[in-house]
């Protein structure tokens, strides 16, 4: 975590300029009947204000499904990575199946929850929760088994019950690898959510999310609107990172050496 | 070894106190391996301070590690206290080689950590961890987080959640050995001021001779490749101890002595190696 200094954060401003000119600049130099491939930036601003209510009522959704998905991700891979935790048998045990899940390309899954669960919310939220649950249980069950062997024998010094060995020592040493999981599942669940509304979601019942939205603005060739769709969505993105990015920090800045000040 | 052997550690003989710590006939391997120890007899009295020192692989920490209950002897009897270790452990603490802190607690909560454990309330608590940090000197550092701390310091706050369990007897294995010479110098003296105010028995794994010789009345000098007691030494310098020790004729005399066994088991090894 470095100082920026003024100039610093200055630079990615003026390289944005920069690129907004090189976009009008190619679309100056493309041909008339080519243009409508390209919008220009302006465009996708009129966009926002056309389609606003409908872009936000899809981004709710996504966000919803996004939510549900990683936050089921995090509760049952927490549980799960505690069970993994007990023992190598369990590990050994379990990890080759957790792997089959994780090598299944989801989308694949999709029709057949679309046959178990029909169509909407609930598919894209199963969905968000397969894409999540994988790096969350990989990395918090390292962290569980990962304490230090030093630790652990002097725990076992103070004669501590395994349940104190747990929740006083394994868990918080696995916070950071546990957070590290959590950022990973939090740049995937809005793709998930995406994804999943892409290929299982539902415009039924106003459900439609930011998917749904793609497929019928590409389907009506609305340039603009498909970029407003990829604003927003990066948008979200960002959103669900910056919140796990600042619950990490802030219960770990005090402790961890990755939040270290440089001096 | 010692004109003490008479008192038998079974019987509680009202003449003469039973030994806090008894060894007798230690042997230990691991799995089908060799012998890492092998007949190591001794009793240690309250209130002694008693220095293992030896080449690596003469299995010094191992014995601690016997002590703590933490690794299983092979056969041979260990008593602490009347009990065996995994029973003794309210009664014993281990200093480890690192500070082996909690990173995500503070200094407080750290030292508080082993009554924590044993579910003492929590003013009780405070209040040991207030007055441990205050022997180590630590007071205002009480706040802080591990990462905010010197080595040294660390290793002072690892001290202090030892002392504030006021120990029988104390296990460190080489706490001082990671630390730089005025730094150790400096702790080794405020161990010994701890001591007086706290009777544990102590039993100290190191490489260095000077450090053996400052703090403890007893030496045990063991070889390697088995591990056993090639000679013990009694270190007849009075207690307090300060800098001035150091500075003694009896202390250089000691020194040289301790460490010219030392090479002569280091010879042994050789020897036997070969």
């Amino acid at each position: 975590m470095q100082k920026k200094s003024k100039i610093d954060r200055f630079l990615p401003v003026l390289s944005g300029v920069g690129l907004i000119g090189l976009w009008y600049l190619v679309r100056a130099l493309m041909s008339e009947d080519r243009l409508f491939l390209l919008p220009a930036p302006h465009h996708i601003l009129d966009a926002f204000s056309e389609r606003g209510p409908a872009l936000w009522a899809a981004a709710m959704n996504t966000g919803k499904g996004a939510l549900f998905g990683f936050a089921g991700a995090v509760f049952t891979s927490f549980s799960m990575a505690l069970f993994l935790s007990l023992s190598p048998r369990i590990r050994a045990s379990f990890y080759p199946h957790l792997m089959v899940l994780q090598m299944t390309p989801i989308i694949i899954l999709a029709p057949i929850l679309i046959l178990w669960v029909g169509a909407g919310m609930k598919s894209v939220v199963i969905i968000t929760f397969l894409i999540c649950f994988f790096p969350m249980v990989v990395n918090t069950t390292q962290g569980l088994v990962s304490t230090d062997s030093n630790l652990v024998d002097f725990f076992k010094m103070c004669n501590a019950t395994k349940a104190q060995e747990m929740r006083l020592l394994r868990v918080p040493a696995a916070l950071p690898y546990f957070f590290t999981g959590l950022r990973i599942a939090a740049t995937l669940a809005p793709i998930g959510a995406i994804v999943g509304d892409l290929y299982a979601g539902s415009a039924a019942g106003g459900q439609g999310g930011l998917g749904f939205l793609t497929i019928v603005y590409s389907s009506q060739f609305q340039m603009g609107a498909l970029f407003a769709t990829a604003i927003v969505s990066c948008a979200l993105g960002f959103l669900f990172v910056g919140v796990v990015l600042s619950f990490s920090w802030w219960s770990l800045h005090k402790w961890h050496e990755s939040y270290r000040k440089e001096t | 070894m010692s004109a003490s052997t008479s008192s038998s550690a079974s019987t509680t003989a009202p003449a003469k106190r039973p030994p806090v710590v008894r060894f007798d006939n230690l042997i230990k391997s691991f799995g089908d391996g060799p012998r890492v120890i092998d007949g190591i007899s001794l009793q240690a009295e309250q209130g002694d301070f008693i220095s293992l020192i030896g080449p690596s692989g003469c299995g010094k920490s191992t014995v601690l590690k016997l002590m703590s209950g933490l690794l299983p002897l092979t056969s041979g009897e260990i008593v602490i206290d009347g009990m065996n270790p995994v029973n003794a452990r309210e009664e014993l603490f281990y200093v480890f080689q690192e500070p082996t802190l909690m990173p995500w607690l503070t200094v407080q909560a750290n030292v508080e950590m082993p009554l924590k454990i044993r579910g003492r309330p929590a003013a009780e608590r405070a209040a040991a961890a207030t007055k441990a940090l205050a022997l180590v000197g630590l007071s205002e550092r009480a706040d802080y987080y591990p990462l905010q701390l010197s080595g040294g310091q660390k290793m002072r706050v690892s001290i202090a959640r030892a002392v504030s369990m006021s120990p029988k007897v104390l296990l460190m294995d080489e706490p001082f050995g990671a630390l730089d010479e005025m730094t150790r110098d400096h702790l080794n003296e405020e161990l010994l001021a701890i001591r007086q105010q706290q009777a544990w028995t102590a039993f100290f794994v190191t490489h260095s001779v000077a450090e053996a010789v400052f703090l403890s009345n007893r030496i045990i000098v063991l070889s390697a490749n088995p591990g056993r007691i090639h000679t013990e030494v009694k270190v007849n310098l009075p207690y307090p101890r300060t800098e001035d020790t150091r500075l003694s004729v009896e202390y250089q005399r000691l020194v040289a002595e301790v460490s010219r066994l030392l090479r002569s088991v280091e010879r042994l090894k050789t020897k036997t190696a070969v």
